[in-house]
């Protein structure tokens, strides 16, 4: 029954856009962390999603979604001197990190969107699904 | 006039069938809303209740014992196309989630009309069994 899998695929959603959410309240956190040189400062993290294609036994290849992989940003996060900052190099600098936070603001919303489109339908797919063992009745 | 389950239902058994294909797939457009170079998809609702109706599951037909048998992963189903899209994102995915959010509401309403025609051909054969 098609409709059941759609639980299986609106959960594989919601969680893949959770894990999205968790990196951005990391990298929101971290986006004042300061670093004494360019290596070793935090890094923005972007998690990189793909299809699960389910095997085509059953006709509809309709496929999941999963984390493949989380990148971190490389570009290069700002230089302050700050010769009192405890975390400052010999030369008086400290590195910010690179997380933008407006861009991850952004990547906040979309993300906390899709998951409610996933929830909304597993809702949409119980409906049914109750409906139709009411059938007959 | 004999009666089978068959004829009393007609089409709505497969019509119902096929809508929750429909649904299963645009749940997954949904959730791939933000995976790169994932491309929508949807059902040509017209030719998959055909098929369902007729039996055909379009897949190669043998007609010869030499022939070579087409694995289920060869042979996708014809009914399944790519939605045209209105504009293009940059990663490659063709997803509008307004668009599958509007036609997955349409399609479990049209779910929710095969279950009351359904319903109905049941209500009738027990009509037609009690002799009430």
């Amino acid at each position: 029954m098609s409709l059941f899998n759609i639980f299986d695929i609106a959960s594989s959603g919601m969680s893949a856009q959770s894990v999205r959410l968790n990196i951005t309240a990391s990298n929101l956190a971290n986006a004042d962390s300061v670093g004494a040189s360019k290596d070793e400062i935090y890094r923005a993290r972007q998690p990189v999603f793909s299809t699960v294609l389910d095997d085509a036994q059953r006709g509809l290849s309709a496929g999941s979604v999963q984390v493949m992989a989380i990148v971190e940003a490389q570009t290069a996060g700002r230089e302050e001197y700050n010769p009192s900052h405890p975390m400052a190099n010999d030369k008086g600098y400290i590195y910010h990190s690179n997380v933008d936070t407006m861009s991850e603001m952004a990547n906040m919303m979309s993300a906390s969107r899709s998951y409610q489109n996933n929830v909304e339908v597993a809702n949409t797919s119980k409906q049914l699904l109750l409906q139709t063992l009411q059938l007959g009745k | 006039m004999s009666i089978n389950f068959d004829s009393a239902l007609g089409i709505h058994a497969d019509a119902l069938r096929v809508r929750s294909q429909r649904a299963e797939l645009l749940a997954s457009n949904l959730s791939n809303s933000d995976t790169p170079g994932y491309k929508a998809r949807d059902i040509d609702f017209k030719s998959a209740l055909k098929m369902a109706s007729s039996g055909d599951s379009g897949m190669m037909k043998m007609s010869h014992q030499n022939h070579m048998q087409p694995t289920a992963m060869q042979t996708a189903s014809p009914v399944i196309q790519y939605r045209t899209t209105m504009q293009d994102a940059l990663d490659g995915n063709s997803v509008d989630e307004q668009i599958e959010q509007a036609q997955f509401m349409q399609n479990s309403i049209q779910y929710q009309a095969s279950l009351d025609f359904l319903g109905g051909k049941f209500t009738g054969l027990m009509k037609a069994i009690r002799g009430e």
